[in-house]
């Protein structure tokens, strides 16, 4: 049997009286590539949200890798390596594309205030490694004729390209990635197709991955969660999704009537 | 005992009517920091030269109280205006850093300019009351704080009464909730703002003619500490809250003389920054601010 | 030898020819005392600046109570000189470690705030830490501290700077500045990239106010007295327009912002009266004409310079 993981067990999460997820139970396995799919305003970044940290759940809990992680702070869950990308991109706007990625690398930074204050020997070579991994990564996703371009300047796309890349950075085993279509026309949602699979057999990761774009999702994800209102109202591969009668219903519906 | 609750209350109705003061203050710099996300320094020194305008309309045009205090607030209410048209409007798309450096630059000017003006001796404030004191049972009052408390509560009504009753305190709630929106609804950005400054102006230059009655003093950098304390109050109460500016400036009031009260007042400005950092970090948006996280 | 070292010494070499032009003229009395005064305090502001550059340019943490570390540096330093009689370096280094150990005390619980909360926080600190010093008897209460002995000259002042600058600089371009650039941007995208934001925010904000500490022990042992009212939040907001009117986020700035300042109203003394109004239309203009100050979050290089040749043309 496959190692899980990421195990969300009976989550909940209450804002203000509103249940926003409601006894949310998901596992993801060791390599796996999984989707969170649902109308908008199911619940589905918010669920991300806890799982990252970003948020505490009300009740329930969840383990990353064996570990609890629900109640740690949002920079410990990366540090145990768990990297993500947001809906609405969140890049640090006015640093260079290369110094996004840096940033990204400080975790496995381990020279000290007093090595870089005076330059020294360790500092140097520690800092050419950085600048080396982050030029790399960029090559890998075709930003590196723009590594001293301000990130704000880059087009939709490739900045899109930049944050994940940057979540790449922090060297992590599970990607959560949100909604990484949005905003993309058919040729570079099928592109990024080809890149989150191609990345996940280099890099060897785990990816969860939250979209609206069905044919993206039914084409790259191996299985599949669907929420609602909150709730987990089912679960499969594509196949089976596809032919659930509940998820035809509430959110296919929409797409399979027209 | 009876002794010790006697000082209380007597150091109670001094706070209140120091604090309605701090509460005219700071209601103007909640008003423009709700609407437009700036704290204008420059504020304190328009009640500043609020205090000058009564000080002339009743020593030079010979007016009584009332009149002159109602001149001191059309001027005031100008000068607001004329700020914001020269030195802040030209800045609204600006970093916000950037227009506040500028109200530093204006508050400079306006405190300077007046000592080059008037020079920068203190002037005796003419008594416009007798100072008449009344006996409740033990405790003290005169006449001058309970002008102030009238005083500062008509304007209080009357602002209230203009934000939430008016066409024009519509306007100003629709620009500070959303200015955009606002703009598209086909509200005048520019004149709600700058009426926003000139009722903001008036009712600290109301405060500054009452601050020199009480005091019988003005002087060109009067406006300096008062201006930082009442946006103290505003944020204490909850800055762009206009009746939190009204609690945070008495409660300011209140514990200012208390600390004084107990002999301590030297302290007393210390007191009122001590207050605001506990409640910030107990209640970071103020006591009847409400917490809004940012979405992720 | 590598690039980055190379491109140090070349400063450090500018900057000892820059020291001996200046210490020359002084010498040879072609400054006078009044400049030489003057050229000091430059000294000091850049001190300031930089250091708060790092807090609210770098960090993107707005703080105004700058004064306050630079009172507590500035008394520090006189009791240690002054009254247990320890030799001026001693000074210092306690005036820098007692303003960063209070700057640490003090950002751990407030750096929470975020914005205009924060603002007014520290400068409410920066005015109790006065207030209190107003009171303490032992150090003179409200009449100040006298007889402070002048230990600071244009060299000790000039290297000290220097050391400061590039401790400021080494810190930006190294994984820490890094995560402070990275908080100033964006904090919630910070600490999804593992970075610890409290600790960078207090490691910024404890360095920042040390350094203020140096700049108050050079000040408060160049003019012979410490003062309450030497650190009131007006010289917060001196050095905060200096750091903006240079370009908040950018160290070139803020060095350039407090000559600026610094030069225009020492040259201004002359008219008393005006001297004021004079400083604060020339802040109100310069904002209006360049909200982003003099030169952005960028620093002044020979690119720069290149772009604004070719605006020219």
């Amino acid at each position: 049997m496959a190692e899980k993981l990421l195990e969300v067990k009976n989550v909940s999460i209450v804002f203000g009286g509103l249940r926003a997820v409601s006894d949310l139970k998901m596992y993801i396995d060791k390599g796996e590539l999984v989707g969170l799919i649902g109308p908008n305003g199911a619940g589905k970044t918010t669920a991300f949200n806890m799982i990252t940290g970003v948020y505490t759940p009300t009740e329930g809990e969840i383990y990353f890798d064996g570990e609890k992680s629900s109640g740690k702070k949002s920079y410990q869950v990366t540090q145990m390596g768990m990297a993500r990308t947001f809906q609405n991109i969140r890049l640090f706007a006015d640093l260079s594309v290369i110094d996004n990625v840096k940033i990204a690398y400080n975790m496995h930074v381990s020279y000290g205030l007093g090595n870089a204050i005076l330059r020294d020997k360790k500092y140097l070579a520690e800092e050419e490694v950085i600048t080396d991994k982050a030029m790399d990564l960029l090559k890998i996703f075709h930003l590196e004729d723009l590594a001293q371009e301000k990130a704000k300047n880059l087009p939709y796309g490739q900045q899109r390209r930049l944050e994940i890349a940057r979540a790449l950075a922090t060297e992590p085993k599970f990607l959560l990635l949100d909604e990484p279509a949005a905003g993309m026309n058919p040729q570079e949602t099928h592109e990024l197709m080809e890149m989150i699979r191609w990345i996940r057999e280099k890099f060897n990761l785990t990816i969860l991955l939250i979209e609206h774009d069905m044919s993206l999702v039914m084409g790259v994800c191996e299985r599949i969660y669907v929420l609602e209102y909150g709730m987990l109202i089912a679960q499969g591969t594509p196949e089976e999704i596809k032919h659930n009668r509940r998820v035809i219903e509430a959110y296919l519906g929409e797409e399979v009537m027209n | 005992m009876e002794n010790l609750l006697e000082q209380l209350f007597q150091q109670l109705i001094n706070g209140v009517s120091l604090g309605s003061i701090y509460a005219l203050i700071a209601l103007g710099y909640t008003m423009i920091y709700g609407i437009m996300k700036l704290i204008n320094f420059a504020h304190g020194d328009i009640y500043m030269l609020g205090a000058y305008f009564g000080y002339w309309a009743i020593t030079g045009l010979g007016l009584p109280f009332l009149p002159a205090i109602v001149l001191a607030m059309i001027g005031a209410a100008a000068v607001g205006i004329i700020v914001e048209r020269l030195a802040y409007r030209p800045m609204r798309n600006a970093p916000r850093i950037a227009i506040l450096i500028t109200a530093i630059g204006v508050s400079f000017l306006l405190e300077y300019g007046m000592i080059l003006f008037v020079s920068p001796q203190p002037r005796t404030f003419p008594p416009v009351f007798e100072a008449t004191v009344y006996h409740f049972g033990p405790l003290v009052v005169n006449s001058q704080q309970i002008i102030i408390l009238i005083i500062s509560l008509l304007l209080m009504g009357l602002l209230t009464y203009i934000v939430n009753h008016t066409t024009a305190g519509k306007a100003m709630r629709a620009v500070s909730f959303d200015a955009d929106a606002a703009k598209l609804m086909g509200i005048n950005i520019d004149r709600t703002i700058a009426m926003t400054f000139a009722i903001g102006s008036a009712l600290a230059a109301a405060g500054g003619v009452l601050v020199g009655v009480y005091y019988n003093s003005i002087d060109p950098l009067m406006g300096m500490t008062p201006g930082i304390k009442a946006f103290v109050a505003a944020v204490l109460g909850g800055i762009g809250i206009i009746p939190g500016a009204m609690l945070g400036g008495i409660i300011l009031g209140v514990v200012e003389a208390l600390v004084a009260g107990i002999g301590l007042s030297t302290f007393r400005d210390a007191a009122a920054f001590l207050i605001l950092i506990f409640i910030l970090l107990y209640k970071p948006a103020g006591l009847l601010g409400k917490n809004v996280s940012e979405k992720v | 030898m590598n690039v980055v070292h190379k491109q140090d010494l070349k400063i450090f070499i500018a900057c000892a020819v820059l020291y001996a032009v200046i210490q020359g003229l002084i010498c040879l009395e072609i400054i006078d005392p009044f400049w030489e005064l003057n050229i000091v305090m430059i000294c000091i502001n850049i001190i300031l600046a930089v250091s708060l550059n790092l807090i609210n340019g770098y960090t993107g943490q707005f703080s105004i109570g700058h004064a306050g570390f630079m009172a507590v540096g500035a008394y520090m330093g006189a009791v240690v000189t002054m009254m247990w009689e320890y030799p001026f370096a001693l000074g210092i280094v306690l005036a820098t470690v007692a303003a960063g150990v209070l700057g640490a005390l003090i950002g751990l619980p407030t750096l929470r705030l975020n914005g205009d909360y924060l603002c007014i926080a520290t400068l409410g600190l920066g005015e109790i830490i006065r207030i209190c010093i107003l009171n303490i008897e032992y150090v003179g209460g409200a009449s100040g501290l006298m007889g402070i002995p002048r230990e600071t000259t244009f060299t000790n002042v000039f290297w000290i700077m220097i050391v400061i600058v590039f401790f400021i600089k080494n810190f930006k371009n190294s994984a820490y500045g890094r995560c402070c650039l990275a908080i100033r941007e964006n904090e919630i995208a910070a600490d999804t990239m593992g970075i610890n934001t409290t600790k960078y925010k207090v490691m910024a904000f404890t360095l920042g106010a040390a350094f203020a500490g140096t700049a108050g022990c050079m000040f408060s042992h160049y003019f012979f007295i410490a003062h309450p009212a030497s650190f009131t939040f007006m010289r917060s907001f001196d050095v905060l327009t200096m750091v903006v009117l240079g370009g908040l986020g950018s160290m070139t700035g803020s060095i350039v912002g407090a000559m600026l300042l610094t030069f225009l109203s020492a040259a201004l003394s002359d008219f008393p009266e005006w001297r004021m109004i004079i400083y604060s239309i020339t802040m109100i203009v310069l904002m209006l004409y360049r909200p982003q100050g003099l030169f952005g979050n960028e620093e002044l290089s020979k690119e720069m310079f290149g772009r604004l040749l070719g605006k020219g043309k």
